[in-house]
């Protein structure tokens, strides 16, 4: 059993849902999202979406943006994004990780060689915004049988019709955007994301989370009673730079700060279902 | 490939949307169902007789449709070599070849009963044919640029307010046309139920480089019935400037299958290929994945785009339509690069000896044709795409030779 299905499958026996949270790998500096990174179990996070800084994020909203400058600005690359994973899993063998990004850099990395180096740095599973369906054959179906979940984003655009070619190679659990849009921005109806969530729970057995324009702990709570999961990224990344001096530095309490907050959104969504 | 695919280099792309490796669906999966209806109503208005007669007729009585090809004589004279003939597409309405194609992605927009467009522009050019064709047809029209782009384009921003479109600064990123088309992509897919994405080369997901393509080779059909008629046989090279690649494939394609014809895409190589300040990026690029399609880009170790440069701004883009990517690796077509003082002595070559102010763009390609006209026999024939009028381009120029207006 992965470390995603584990996860999943305490999480049902406790009957609370999934807080995932988002970051930027090397956001805002490399030494500090390392920090942060560890911290981030103890907070109550589920699982970690990791992203990989692309300079060109076509799906997000300017928060996950400038989180991908300021990372490749101070150095990031996928290599110590890797890094960066290997040395959370020497103290950690049990959050599961995914990573987050763009096709180019794994693209330009060789397929194969990121697919070993992720396995091999305890990656589980990988969400790649640009990789549709339709270009299953890159990536999806060598990362499967490479032992990685490939987790798929299910959107408001996904009708009854197309929602069987998305789930067809899905595994770990399905992602579903709940506004069509861009990271961070508006606000799902729980109504109509309730709606959706069963619709796509009437055709797989896997957990479904939602995210997309999460941003208070309120919000989460009240999606975390009708879906798997909650992921919450943008108003995390929000709370980092408002602790970032003027050069961008790391201002004193910016890794309490985060975590307080991260702990706050983590609560309300694990005591939602009351 | 198949072996059999080997008869012609124009049957691509395939179902997929590749052209080899190259091409494909890279977008996020909000699009992917506005992209697959895209390509349905394409293929439907393709063979529909009333798409094709509204598109002829807007090109003949809008845009001043065929465009001539002109026997440059001064020109073949100075250089002494194979006679040069130019594609006059920069004498279109808007002044380029890019309302070709802004037309029919409109039409067909119309069909889909769209009413909003949306396009990214980086010198300004597509930009003012699709607020051009918008106002025509009264539809709504919202054009991304890059802030530092509409700080060195102004004329071409004030066009487009006249023209009823509203002009949004792109500030993400470094700011430039890569940047707009992530904001348009962006705002395609927050607006999904009204919107239509007017991509202005043969770039970006499956089917636009075809579509795109198949609208601009207009120029290719006229020039190749034109060349005929005035020389009565193929030319033996065809030349044409390369951002995206759309004049240059416009112009190739109904010519792919001509053995006889050598084909030569010229992109922009800045202050040279081997400083870090180009825009070629078949020359100095890798395959890679960008804006929907696996292309030819400029990257660096990490796979991180870099940016492009060039004095023309219209050549200002670190990838490449993916049909070109593949015509190079197959072979078919040569890619070379020139560079931003090579542009600029073409630009004034072609005002004094011929009395046209062109493009930037196209004197890259006409730069080319300096360095190869004179080693050819005087019966050989050259073609060159003229994609492109250079009013726009006065105020770049005279700051580059030093000179205020």
């Amino acid at each position: 059993m992965s470390r995603i299905d584990q996860r999943f499958a305490k999480l049902k026996e406790e009957n609370r849902a999934a807080f995932v949270s988002f970051v930027m790998a090397g956001d805002p500096k490399p030494d500090v999202f390392a920090k942060l990174l560890k911290g981030l179990p103890g907070a109550g996070v589920d699982i970690i979406e990791v992203g990989m800084p692309f300079t060109d994020p076509m799906a997000d909203g300017p928060a996950v943006q400038l989180a991908g400058q300021r990372a490749l600005a101070a150095g990031q690359t996928l290599k110590k994004t890797l890094g960066d994973i290997a040395d959370f899993r020497k103290g950690d063998d049990e959050t599961p990780i995914v990573l987050m990004g763009y096709y180019n850099p794994i693209f330009n990395h060789g397929v194969e060689a990121f697919l070993k180096d992720a396995k091999d740095a305890g990656v589980d599973g990988l969400i790649v915004v640009d990789l549709p369906p339709e270009e299953d054959s890159e990536l999806c179906i060598p990362a499967r049988e490479a032992g990685l979940d490939f987790i798929r984003l299910a959107t408001p655009t996904t009708d009854e019709k197309r929602l069987p070619t998305v789930l067809k190679n899905t595994s770990g659990f399905v992602y579903y955007v709940s506004i069509t849009g861009i990271t961070g921005a508006g606000s799902a109806d729980t109504a109509a994301v309730d709606d959706a969530i069963k619709r796509i729970k009437a055709s797989t057995d896997l957990p479904v989370v939602v995210g997309f324009g999460v941003k208070t702990p309120e919000q989460g709570a009240d999606l975390a009673k009708v879906a798997d999961g909650v992921v919450v990224g943008s108003a995390i990344i929000d709370i980092i730079v408002g602790k970032l001096d003027r050069k961008g530095g790391a201002k004193v309490g910016l890794v309490k700060n985060v975590t307080a907050f991260v702990k706050s959104l983590a609560d309300a969504v694990h005591s939602a279902r009351g | 490939m198949t072996a059999q695919d080997h008869n012609s280099f124009r049957t691509g792309p395939d179902e997929e949307g590749r052209f080899g490796q190259f091409g494909g669906r890279f977008v996020a999966e909000t699009l992917m169902p506005l992209i697959l209806d895209l390509e349905q109503a394409w293929e439907e208005a393709k063979t529909d007789r009333s798409f094709r007669s509204e598109m002829e007729n807007l090109w003949r009585y809008y845009v001043g449709r065929p465009s001539p090809l002109y026997l440059a004589s001064r020109l073949t004279e100075h250089l002494g070599g194979a006679k040069i003939y130019m594609k006059r597409d920069e004498l279109n309405h808007t002044g380029a070849h890019k309302i070709n194609n802004v037309l029919g992605q409109i039409l067909l927009a119309r069909r889909m009963g769209k009413t909003r467009i949306i396009a990214e522009t980086g010198a300004g050019q597509h930009g003012v044919a699709t607020a051009t064709v918008c106002a025509k047809f009264g539809l709504k029209c919202v054009v991304f640029m890059g802030a530092t782009d509409v700080e060195r384009q102004k004329p071409n921003v004030f066009r487009m307010k006249l023209l009823g479109a509203e002009v949004i600064p792109v500030t993400s990123g470094r700011s430039t046309l890569k940047d707009a088309m992530n904001e348009a992509l962006r705002d395609w897919v927050t607006n999904v139920e009204d919107t239509f994405y007017c991509i202005g080369t043969v770039a970006g997901p499956h089917p636009y480089p075809a579509m795109v393509r198949d609208f601009q080779s207009i120029i290719g059909w006229e020039a190749k019935s034109q060349i005929k008629h005035a020389e009565g046989r193929m030319p033996d090279v065809l030349i044409a400037c390369i951002g995206g690649g759309s004049n240059a494939m416009g112009l190739f394609h109904p010519f792919l299958d001509e053995p006889d014809v050598k084909m030569i895409g010229v992109e922009a190589g800045g202050k040279g290929v081997d400083t870090d300040e180009h825009a070629a990026s078949l020359t100095g690029g890798r395959p890679g994945v960008l804006h929907g399609n696996r292309t030819y880009l400029l990257q660096d170790d990490d796979g991180q785009i870099v940016e492009a440069h060039s004095i023309s701004a219209g050549l200002d883009y670190p990838g490449i339509g993916p049909e070109h990517a593949w015509l190079k690796e197959a072979e078919r077509v040569e890619y070379v690069a020139i560079n931003d003082d090579e542009a600029l002595k073409a630009f004034q070559l072609c005002c004094e000896m011929e009395g046209i102010i062109p493009a930037l763009e196209p004197a890259h390609a006409l730069a080319h044709v300096m360095k190869i006209a004179p080693e050819m026999d005087k019966k050989d024939v050259i073609v060159l795409n003229m994609c492109g009028r250079g009013d726009k381009d006065i105020f770049t120029v005279a700051e580059a030779l030093g000179i205020e207006i």
